[in-house]
């Protein structure tokens, strides 16, 4: 009879619901804003008569496909309809009490952008095929380092020196590859440079819990600083030995590449690439489905947790920041390798600070920051297009495009974003 | 399993947190640990299992000496701990953390879900848990996260089970269920360290029970002994359980709360419509488990809450929206809840902390200037009418002992005139003698003719000093009753029985704490 009585409360409590959800505005609010942005200034505002056309196939591919034209103003403003159609439709779930689902975000993103690109080439041509393989080609590095990043900060510890990193895998596997005319060697020798700035990081931040930002910025201006000046003392003056590393070449996988629009931007790609691909989704995979992942995440979130259930708390991180280190270094073997065939000062231009964000706007999962990272390689690529073409924006708008994107993301402003709890925080036991 | 400790010590520095102890745990019986905060149990346990290594003596399982170095090597030989804090990922799902770090897998490392889903389930019907495999653990009510904790310890197969105060974020009825489980437990022959520092439970349970003391065991007393030779062993010296209070002079009413409601940064509504009044000369005691808003609703009233909606008066003021620098000027004095966080600046002199909220005005400042003189003169005199044991006021605050620190925040709230105090947790963490002084000095304040708000998770806190207690469960009021109310009720109360039902449920059923320590139990 006691426990009867006993144990009724604590049902009732497990069956209903702890609190009541306050709605987010946020989300449909910032929807309708750039969706009015959409219907004022690319449907409305404009000349009606042009016509704005897409090219889908390049010249070397096997299934040519007709260049599809629209009328601008017309396509245009339908896309902004609809973007306005889906703020409505965000808005009422955001009514109902639901969150708005992150399907819903992508549509309401290709939507917007489509009708800018519709507006910005009115009356001449771009090529979607190029402009994706452009894309691409921005991402790599930027999918990379968010990895990296994500690796550090899945186990707490934050590394601002994704750059210091990438500029590091560039420098030494441009290097390595030059002075033994391979670039395999290179390929090797990149994720070698990154480990070794991880290496620095971890020993600092993991053994003695120096703060973990401090640590990072000193290493992207040390890197910047020892490859500018082995770059002026060596690389420069001595190219043919130092800094004439080659490139991969682009491999054509058959069957996929001749998938039309998407085939040639995928599957003509270096290998660096293809090992990315695997990447990702062995990270993914990893991360989520397997003892490694369940602790690496346990780590981040509770340390102490992890700790009295007999995981070595800062050994995880160790390994991990170093694990992330050799990626970075491997993505940026695609600055030298990949895409230019030499090794220039700086050349990582801030990518590592870029993939940074696309991790926190990937919200720390593998899937999720490559899909940041093509946004972003997207909206890098789009200025040079564009610049091209000559559209309507000046380009130094477009430059700033895909940094006012960053902030944006980072600001938190695509949704809620819930890092590891313990992230950043040193595990120092007592 | 048999656990026995011999002459274990461990040292921080200079303090010497345990002294020589020894320790035996038969198998199959129920070793309450019993003393107060900062006598050394749970450095003790630590050590045990394997969180801290001893300076001296040793472990023996089943008279083999072990060395656990962490706590892997202890859950290697069959110990098993259930942290005071939960020790559980709030993320992850309640098979996710129990099989952490002791993970089934199959091929490279592929985590086998269905194996650990499978396990939890059978333990929790086993011992009827009703702990759902798949539930996130953050969305799990307290009682259920530490069954979840169980389940992680006897997953590993653990024979001794170390539950280190395993009832201070429990309900009585929680705890009744709790102390059915230790009971199952025990009847499959695992041994368990129940450490506490409420008499009560101790009598309820205990097999055997080791009283220590300033890291020293003092005593083993028979299972039979009374509370108050538990409690005068614990504390080394007799004890008054009850404080001595006149029946209240209420006055006007001076703290009026209406429609108070709380928004947390993760959007719960944690403060729901709450309303009630605070009359002069009176103590209102808000009771209920930890984390069910009463911590929220202080700081809203102080104005440390961002999304706080509704109204608090004071004398017909409205203070919410104000800053929190207008607040205690209007006369609110505040207590919070954890002194080394908001109450105190651990590395200021207990000097500049007994003036933080009046530094820049008369008579500690003159313009933009200290007057550290007067300053230290204050603090001199503070010093000796709290009995606050800190050497001289130019000693830093972080090296008191909590009990002085608590007695630095006090005397700074109550050397200012007052309207209203509100004291959130105010004993929380302290040994006996300066419980009874914090609360003298509440009930002395009460009888100046102050309103006095408090919070307490401690049902004897609220009994000893309320005049009237407002329950609050999940954000909401559940009712306010006298402060002479039944244990039993207020107990059902706070899991969110309205007043009327638990009063009747009461008096047809005693919890089972209470029936024990009084001898009625039938079924032993």
């Amino acid at each position: 009879m006691r426990t009867e009585l006993a144990t009724r409360p604590a049902e009732s409590a497990d069956a209903q619901p702890a609190v009541a959800l306050t709605r987010h505005w946020r989300t449909p609010i910032m929807f309708g804003l750039f969706g009015l942005l959409a219907l004022v200034v690319f449907g409305i505002l404009p000349d009606g008569g042009r016509a704005s056309t897409f090219g889908l196939s390049l010249t070397d591919d096997a299934i040519q496909l007709a260049p599809i034209s629209v009328p601008s103003k017309l396509a245009a403003t339908l896309l902004a309809l609809v973007c306005l159609g889906i703020a409505a439709y965000a808005a009422w779930q955001t009514y109902l009490g639901r969150r708005v689902p992150l399907w819903l975000s992508i549509t309401f993103g290709v939507a917007f952008v489509l009708s800018f690109l519709t507006w910005a080439v009115a009356g001449s041509e771009i090529s979607l095929t190029s402009a994706l393989q452009g894309t691409l080609a921005l991402s790599v590095p930027l999918i990379f380092g968010a990895l990296c990043g994500m690796m550090g900060e899945r186990t707490g510890v934050i590394n601002i020196a994704i750059e210091g990193q990438l500029l590091a895998g560039a420098f030494l596997s441009g290097v390595a590859a030059s002075l033994v005319g391979n670039v395999w060697v290179g390929l090797i020798a990149a994720p070698l440079a990154g480990l070794a700035v991880a290496w620095v990081l971890a020993v600092f931040t993991v053994r003695y819990f120096v703060n973990q930002i401090i640590v990072g910025v000193v290493l992207n201006v040390l890197v910047i600083g020892v490859t500018n000046f082995l770059y002026s003392r060596l690389l420069s003056p001595l190219k043919d030995t130092w800094n004439s590393p080659g490139r991969f070449p682009r491999l054509k996988i058959p069957v996929l590449s001749e998938i039309p629009v998407i085939g040639p931007v995928l599957f003509h790609q270096t290998i660096i690439v293809y090992i990315m691909y695997v990447v990702v989704v062995l990270a993914h995979i990893a991360l989520f489905r397997t003892r490694w992942g369940l602790r690496v995440r346990a780590v981040g979130e509770h340390p102490e947790a992890a700790d009295t259930a007999g995981i070595g708390v800062n050994t995880v991180r160790f390994r991990n920041v170093l694990l992330g280190g050799a990626l970075a270094g491997l993505g940026g073997a695609y600055f030298t390798l990949g895409a230019v065939g030499l090794f220039s000062p700086e050349m990582t231009a801030g990518a590592g600070f870029i993939a940074l964000a696309a991790m926190i706007m990937g919200r720390w999962t593998p899937i999720g920051a490559v899909f940041a990272a093509l946004l972003f390689g997207f909206a890098n690529n789009l200025q040079s297009v564009l610049g091209i073409i000559g559209s309507p924006i000046p380009s130094e708008f477009m430059l700033m495009a895909p940094y006012l994107l960053t902030i944006f993301a980072v600001a938190g402003l695509v949704g809620r974003i819930r890092p590891p709890a313990f992230n950043g925080q040193p595990y120092i036991k007592s | 399993m048999k656990l026995q400790l011999r002459g274990i010590t461990k040292r921080f520095g200079s303090l010497v947190a345990n002294d020589r102890i020894d320790l035996t745990v038969e198998q199959g019986e129920i070793h309450c640990l019993l003393g107060e905060n900062g006598a050394g149990k749970s450095t003790l346990m630590n050590v045990i299992y394997g969180l801290l290594q001893p300076d001296d003596g040793e472990i023996l399982v089943d008279g083999k000496r072990i060395t656990c170095n962490n706590p892997a090597d202890a859950m290697a030989v069959g110990i098993g701990m259930v942290h005071q804090h939960f020790m559980l990922v709030p993320v992850f799902t309640v098979a996710e953390n129990v099989m952490l770090g002791a993970e089934q897998t199959y091929g490279p490392g592929f985590l086998d879900v269905d194996a650990a889903r499978h396990r939890v389930r059978e333990i929790s019907e086993r011992y009827g848990f009703h702990v759902d495999p798949d539930a996130i653990v953050e969305n799990l009510p307290v009682g259920v996260q530490q069954r979840v904790e169980i389940i992680k310890a006897l997953v590993r197969d653990a024979h001794v089970l170390i539950l280190d105060e395993p009832t201070a974020v429990l309900t009585p009825q929680e705890t009744d269920e709790l102390i059915e489980i230790m009971r199952q437990l025990k009847a499959n022959g695992t041994s368990i360290v129940f450490i506490t520092h409420k008499l009560r439970e101790v009598r309820a349970i205990a097999d055997r029970i080791t009283v220590i003391r300033l890291g020293k065991v003092v005593g083993e007393p028979d299972v039979s002994a009374s509370e108050s030779e538990l409690a005068s062993l614990m504390v080394g010296r007799a004890v008054t359980l009850a404080v001595a209070k006149d029946p209240p002079d209420v006055g006007d009413v001076v703290v009026d709360v209406r429609g108070m409601t709380v928004v947390d940064e993760r959007d719960h509504v944690v403060v729901d419509d709450v309303s009630f009044d605070v009359k002069s000369g009176e103590i209102l005691a808000v009771a209920g488990v930890q984390g069910n808003g009463q911590t929220e609703l202080t700081e809203a009233i102080m104005g440390l809450q961002q999304r706080a909606t509704g109204s608090v008066l004071l004398h017909g003021v409205e203070l919410l929206g104000k800053s929190v620098r207008s607040v205690l000027r209007a006369g609110v004095g505040f207590v919070p809840e954890d002194r080394r966080v908001d109450g105190l600046v651990g590395d200021f002199t207990v000097a500049e902390n007994l003036v933080l909220d009046r530094h820049d005005e008369p008579p500690f400042a003159s313009g933009p200037m200290l007057k550290p003189a007067v300053v230290r003169r204050s603090a001199k005199d503070r010093i000796a009418e709290f009995d606050i044991r800190a050497g001289s006021g130019a000693t830093l605050a972080k090296t008191l002992s909590g009990g002085n620190q608590q007695k630095v925040v006090i005397a700074r709230e109550l050397s200012r005139p007052l309207r209203a105090l509100v004291a959130a947790q105010p004993t929380r963490g302290l040994d006996v003698g300066s419980i009874e002084f914090v609360h003298r000095r509440l009930i002395a304040e009460r009888d100046k003719g102050t309103a006095v708000l408090i919070v307490s998770t401690e049902l004897d806190e609220v009994s000893a000093l309320a005049d009237r207690v407002l329950v609050m469960y999940r954000g909401t009021v559940v009712g306010i009753v006298p402060g002479d109310t039944d244990r039993d009720v207020l107990g059902l109360m706070m899991a969110g029985v309205p007043p009327e039902e638990a009063a009747e449920r009461a008096r047809q059923h005693h919890t089972l704490v209470e029936g024990l320590a009084t001898g009625q139990d039938g079924r032993e």
